[in-house]
């Protein structure tokens, strides 16, 4: 458990409620929620979630905390946004999941080995080497999560597709050394850097 | 000077080697046919498409959008921003919507650009190409150019989840979208209208971190297609394109099933009616070959 | 006017009956066999030019009995309205040409069927009378209110308004009711068109309560008597001329005359002590109503926890306690506008203890009727109110505090909530007074001598416990029949503020739970429809739903047997009994349904323009063709309601109906005499369709009873058709909705085939 976590508890000890609305993205629309369920319904990963969407904003009414934080629920959104479009309420309900999985990722709390979760902060990283993303540098990283021994396994398991692809042209080895990226890289890394400092400012003074 | 101009935003995916780099070929054989100039956005960045969240906060999200606005707005100064790939397109109109909607949120972004020495003022309305398609060129126009209809060609419209969701396109149902539809009824081919699973989800960056679940969903998709008669499936994302063709075979061996089915972007659709060469219309990008394109091509 | 009848009949060749039918047979079948003395054809009677034509024979002929054949008599009403005669009509569009089909082998029927609608409506006219008002009328400009609630003062202020004079007659010693007591009231409007959805847009707020502001408009009224302290304990006449006697609880009392009622007697809160469970015994548990009273002395400060004064800063309220169940002690229904008031009550604490104040709504399901309601939830989510879907099981005794244990029924987990206070939403239940009914309901199906008996023993049996509101001096009982749960009866789409007593007006909680703005929308409703009652009263016209009819009741006193018929099933109470217990009919009070024209079984009682024999005439006048012309003849006694107009629209839509029906209409089954059965048998009909509205708890009949009634007395049409050694198949009650306008036709079919299985009638000579 980090810090900041620690805080969050001290300071929300009882309104989970009023901490999602301080801290998450878009958590101050979990309140509006009116409990009809259509958002689960649409969900296409529906059936996978531990707590569909709907279950999520009443666990924080409800003061749920460790197990909202902790679950892999939110880590099924595929972003496809139908609840969105969809919810009679109109709350975003995309995003705050995204923004429930970014809070309990940062808090420590997200679950360990959730392939989503793992893949997000692959991808991220990949891109924020420069400023592009380096599909086969991703591709792999992502075979090699669990270790070397499951990456030659996942990668011989999709080496035809791999072939495929590079025999289309849409996949180039060439990106293994170096690849696209964009000129200015330490431009757009100071930019990120600021921005991260902002946002966790925010939430240092949120403690 | 062309007809219409753009500021265009690729996107990672685009670009040459990578997993669709045969929409952006076909995307720029469609703009020489419609006179579209297209002006890439120098040295523009990864919208860190919807996956982003796990390490990235709002702001640095927004950030990355950011920075591609300014750029635009300092190098393609009066420009629509453009962008073909509904990530792309999506990420950025959602951060330009919310630096509109939150004043705090816009200057915190600009003191972010700052660090880059740039600014925007987040005017530039932006663009999907099939936008442009509809809204600045129209069906008719696009109709007039046609050399070779697609004729007898069922083609199942699978619009997908972004380009439809929550913008869309105006006019249109996010239940329901006709456009693709219409493209295709445009171009002499015959569009499927009861494709019921047009708008499905294809598992987006799942189809990576949980292939068995997106596998499922991708299944669906292309059965449907069968089902209605489909010769092949034609749509406007490249998450979407890659997902539901190049796992057929993973699929087929998860199911069982035997399913050979093309999927093509409706920029190679136009390709092809308009009289263009395979290559120009990225058909040898295929994984699963669309012969129907490839016989009209031969013509 | 001349007492002597004078007949002429019209013909109409429009609309296509020239075409398909033999006019000229028509006439004549008129004059030869309907025996009127003359019979005028016009190419379009309901044009100007037919119009004048009949009222030319009117006028300087001195006709005072028609027979117009034409349409349908649900048609052309305006331009068929000759109030001062007797008029019948032969439905040849409707009810002939539209309904066959056209081409050579269908021409005799159709012809045979105009014939004999002919023949039916010279009959039907030549027995009938020009109806006249009794004049036994006045009319008393001053509507009776009884209840100086919300409902009630808003009553009187509409009537007032619309220049009545109103006597507000209120128990207790000032007006406004509950709602005067209540701290805030529930918004009454949406947020404004274009309101963004955003968390901090303008959401409808709880309303400062203006009760006082409408109890000093009641008492700057000139027009508005207010009687405080005070009961109506007599009520007698009819409207126009109702006489009630207003007590005070000091004794005085004051006798008036009422042109209508309105009662407007309001609600009390459900009894929750009855139901341990919800915990009404603990201190801090207490009921809305009670909160209120809390809340108002809190003034605009925190509303403090009874069993200590601590300021309250965690409450919950627990919706629906007590009520919507079928469990014993429970209230069998919904209040509906709880969950309204639990929000309006939850804003309370976030306005008066703070906005930490956790508030927790436990509904079941929520319902925010009105047109505030969502955004009034909405409004209640922005602040932070929760809403907690979950069924309480028990409210538990904190010592200070309690804690409600329920079971959230989304996580689906059973939860303990530890809180300063819980508030009870409790149900509404009707200030009704007895029902005249409540005994006969359970009696139901029970024989004369039977249910006589079982009475007087449940009467010896139950001590009273309800007071009466009214005290009405009718024979069938001192106040207004319930539908059901206590709440009096109205049907609540097609006559939502018609009693059973006519001229007498059920408005606000008392007829159906309701806030404070429904009930002032019914109030000004019951006001418009008791000015109305008064009005028709005067002309001698019935109101709903025969509006303007002026023929009443009559008996033939020589016959009468005293047997009490009509008085116990006149759905309406009209009927009394005099002082050598013969029925007194009171006009005014008297829909026109003529179901104790139905119920009697000596066959006195008729009305100038329907009696037994405008219709048994009618039916008599149809030609019976031999049994070797194997043309059946099927008797369709329609009510005139729905299953007449749903005929009508049937034929209007292409459908057939048989060329072996001929329709009656009837004003109501319950008007139907079993003597028409036995007649229209003994004539040599093969079978007889009876059509009436939906009877029980969800009616249709527009006379709420009369169709229940004729059900009841054809259980013994069969005795009737075992002595003529008839099958019973060759009768048949239909309950027909005026919708049905395919299954109508077809249920007319469908005695065709019984016919075909059963054979032909035997008693055709």
């Amino acid at each position: 458990m980090s810090d900041m976590n620690t805080a969050m508890v001290e300071k929300y000890r009882n309104d989970f409620l009023k901490e999602v609305v301080a801290n998450v993205e878009e958590g101050h629309w979990v309140k509006m929620c009116m409990q009809c369920g259509v958002c689960s319904g649409s969900c296409p990963l529906g059936p996978h979630w531990a707590h569909p969407p709907q279950e999520i904003f009443m666990m924080i009414r409800a003061g749920k905390r460790d197990e909202v934080l902790s679950s892999d629920s939110m880590w099924m959104c595929t972003s496809c946004y139908n609840c969105i479009v969809r919810c009679p309420r109109e709350l975003p309900i995309t995003h705050i999941m995204h923004g429930l999985a970014t809070y309990a990722k940062r808090l420590g709390l997200a679950p360990r080995n959730q392939p989503t979760s793992q893949f997000s902060e692959i991808f991220w990283n990949n891109m924020m080497k420069r400023g592009r993303v380096n599909e086969l540098k991703l591709g792999l990283s992502l075979y090699f999560k669990d270790g070397f021994g499951q990456g030659v396994k996942n990668a011989l398991a999709n080496q035809k597709l791999g072939m495929n692809m590079m025999k289309a042209k849409r996949m180039s080895p060439a990106e293994f050394f170096g690849g696209h990226g964009v000129e200015d890289t330490s431009g757009l890394q100071k930019m990120i850097k600021k921005a991260e400092e902002i946002e966790l400012a925010r939430l240092n003074a949120n403690k | 000077m062309a007809k219409y101009e753009y500021s265009y935003y690729p996107g990672c995916s685009s670009q040459d080697g990578a997993s669709s780099s045969n929409l952006k070929r076909s995307i720029d054989t469609m703009c020489e046919e419609l006179d579209v100039k297209l002006n890439e956005i120098p040295d523009w960045n990864c919208c860190s498409a919807s996956i982003g969240y796990g390490s990235g906060g709002v702001l640095p999200r927004m950030a990355l959008s950011a920075r591609n606005i300014a750029l635009s707005e300092e190098h393609n100064p009066g420009q629509d921003i453009v962008a073909t790939c509904a990530a792309c397109w999506l990420a950025t109109k959602e951060a330009a919507e919310r630096f509109k909607d939150d004043e705090n949120f816009f200057q915190e972004a600009n003191t972010v650009l700052a660090e880059a020495n740039l600014k925007m003022t987040n005017q530039t309305p932006i663009r999907h190409m099939c936008e442009v398609l509809i809204e600045d060129i129209g069906y008719d126009k696009l109709a007039e150019g046609v050399k070779k209809p697609l004729e007898g060609v069922k083609i199942a419209g699978y619009v997908g989840c972004q380009t439809n969701r929550p913008f869309g396109i105006d006019g249109e149902s996010f239940e329901n979208p006709m456009y693709l539809d219409k493209m295709v009824e445009s171009l002499g081919g015959d569009a499927i209208t009861t494709y019921e699973k047009k708008v499905q989800c294809c598992g987006g960056a799942l189809a990576f971190s949980e292939p068995e679940k997106s596998q499922e969903m991708i299944k669906g998709i292309i059965e449907a297609a069968y089902d209605n008669g489909a010769d092949m499936i034609a749509t406007p994302c490249p998450l979407c394109q890659a997902n539901v063709e190049i796992y057929q075979d993973q699929i087929n061996e998860r199911f069982g099933t035997k399913f050979e089915m093309p999927v093509v972007y409706y920029s190679q659709l136009i390709g092809v009616a308009y009289g263009r060469s395979a290559e120009d219309a990225a058909l040898d990008g295929q994984i699963i070959k669309a012969k129907k394109l490839e016989d009209i091509v031969g013509k | 006017m001349s007492d002597e009848k004078k007949f002429a009949a019209f013909t109409c060749t429009g609309c296509g009956i020239g075409d398909r039918l033999d006019v000229k047979q028509l006439e004549m079948t008129a004059t030869r066999d309907g025996k009127m003395p003359s019979c005028q054809t016009h190419e379009m009677l309901c044009s100007k030019e037919g119009v004048a034509m009949i009222q030319n024979a009117i006028d300087n002929d001195g006709v005072n009995h028609i027979m117009i054949a034409a349409c349908s008599r649900r048609a052309k009403i305006e331009a068929f309205h000759f109030p001062t005669v007797a008029m019948s009509r032969a439905n040849l569009r409707e009810g002939v040409i539209w309904a066959r089909p056209e081409g050579d082998e269908h021409q005799e029927t159709t012809q045979e069927m105009a014939d004999d609608y002919i023949r039916m409506a010279c009959a039907e006219v030549r027995f009938m009378e020009v109806s006249q008002p009794s004049g036994e009328q006045g009319c008393v400009e001053n509507i009776l209110i009884v209840g100086g609630g919300v409902s009630g003062m808003t009553a009187a202020l509409e009537a007032a308004a619309a220049g009545f004079h109103c006597h507000i007659v209120e128990k207790e010693g000032q007006l406004g009711g509950w709602a005067a007591r209540w701290h805030k009231r529930i918004p009454f409007r949406a947020a404004p068109e274009g309101t963004p959805n955003t968390l901090t847009a303008y959401l409808p707020e709880p309303v400062d309560n203006d009760v006082a502001d409408l109890i000093a408009q009641v008492e700057a009224n000139d027009k508005i008597t207010v009687h405080l302290n005070a009961r109506v304990t007599r009520t007698s006449g009819a409207p126009g001329r109702f006489s009630a006697d207003i007590t005070t609880e000091s004794g005085q009392l004051v006798t008036e005359n009422y042109g209508a009622i309105v009662q407007a007697s309001g609600w009390k809160p459900f009894d929750i002590d009855s139901l341990p469970k919800y915990g009404h015994q603990h201190p801090d548990v207490i009921t809305n109503v009670e909160l209120e009273q809390m809340a108002r002395e809190a003034g605009d400060g925190p509303i403090k926890r009874p069993s200590d004064g601590k300021e309250v800063k965690s409450v919950a309220f627990v919706q629906n306690a007590g009520q919507a169940s079928d469990k014993e002690g429970y209230l069998p229904y919904h209040s509906g506008i709880g969950d309204l008031v639990s929000i309006k009550q939850a804003l309370y604490f976030k306005a008066q203890n703070g906005d930490d104040c956790d508030t927790t709504i436990l509904y079941n399901n929520l319902r925010t009727p009105g047109a505030a309601g969502e955004d009034f939830y909405r409004s209640g989510q922005q602040k932070m109110v929760t809403f907690t879907k979950g069924e309480v099981n028990e409210v538990a005794n904190g010592g200070n505090g309690a804690t409600v244990r329920f079971k959230d029924k989304i996580l689906d987990e059973d939860v303990e909530l530890p809180v300063d206070l819980v508030v009870l939403d409790i149900g509404m239940v009707p200030n009704a007074g007895p029902d005249p009914y409540a005994a006969n309901e359970s009696l139901e199906g029970m024989s004369d001598e039977d249910r006589e008996e079982a009475k007087e023993k449940m009467a010896s049996e139950t001590a009273v416990t309800v007071e009466s509101i009214l005290n009405l001096d009718y024979r069938q009982g001192t106040d207004l029949p319930q539908l059901k749960w206590g709440f009096t009866d109205s049907h609540f789409i097609c006559f939502p503020y018609e009693t059973r007593r006519t001229g007498i007006y059920a408005c606000g909680p008392v007829r159906r739970p309701m806030d404070i703005r429904q009930a002032q929308d019914d109030a000004t409703g019951a006001a418009m429809k008791a000015i109305q009652a008064a009005v028709h009263a005067t002309h001698g016209e019935a109101v709903h739903p025969r509006v303007g009819d002026l023929s009443y009741p009559r008996f033939r006193k020589e016959g009468c047997t005293q047997c009490k018929r009509c008085t116990v099933e006149c759905p309406f109470g009209a009927i009394n009994e005099d002082e050598q217990r013969y029925p007194q009919f009171n006009e005014s009070r008297c829909r026109r349904c003529g179901t104790c024209m139905g119920a009697c079984p000596v066959r006195v009682i008729s009305f100038a323009n329907y009696s037994i024999d405008t219709v048994g005439q009618q039916l008599k006048n149809v030609d019976i063709p031999d049994e070797f012309e194997e043309k059946p003849r099927i008797l369709v006694l329609a009510c005139e309601n729905d299953a007449y107009p749903a005929l009508d629209q049937a034929a209007m839509s292409g459908q057939e109906i048989s060329p072996w029906a001929r329709v009656i209409p009837v004003r109501c089954l319950g008007s139907v005499s079993l003597s028409w059965i036995n007649d229209s048998m003994n004539s040599g009909y093969d079978g007889v369709i009876m059509m009436g509205c939906k009877r029980g708890d969800d009616y249709q009949c527009h006379f709420v009873r009369g169709s229940t009634m004729a059900a009841e007395r054809m259980r013994k049409v069969g005795d009737t058709l075992q002595t003529l050694n008839l099958e019973p198949d060759r009768v048949a009650v239909h309950e027909v909705a005026i919708t049905d306008i395919e299954r109508a036709p077809r249920l007319i079919r469908e005695m065709e085939e019984v016919i075909e299985r059963v054979g032909l009638s035997p008693f055709k000579f």
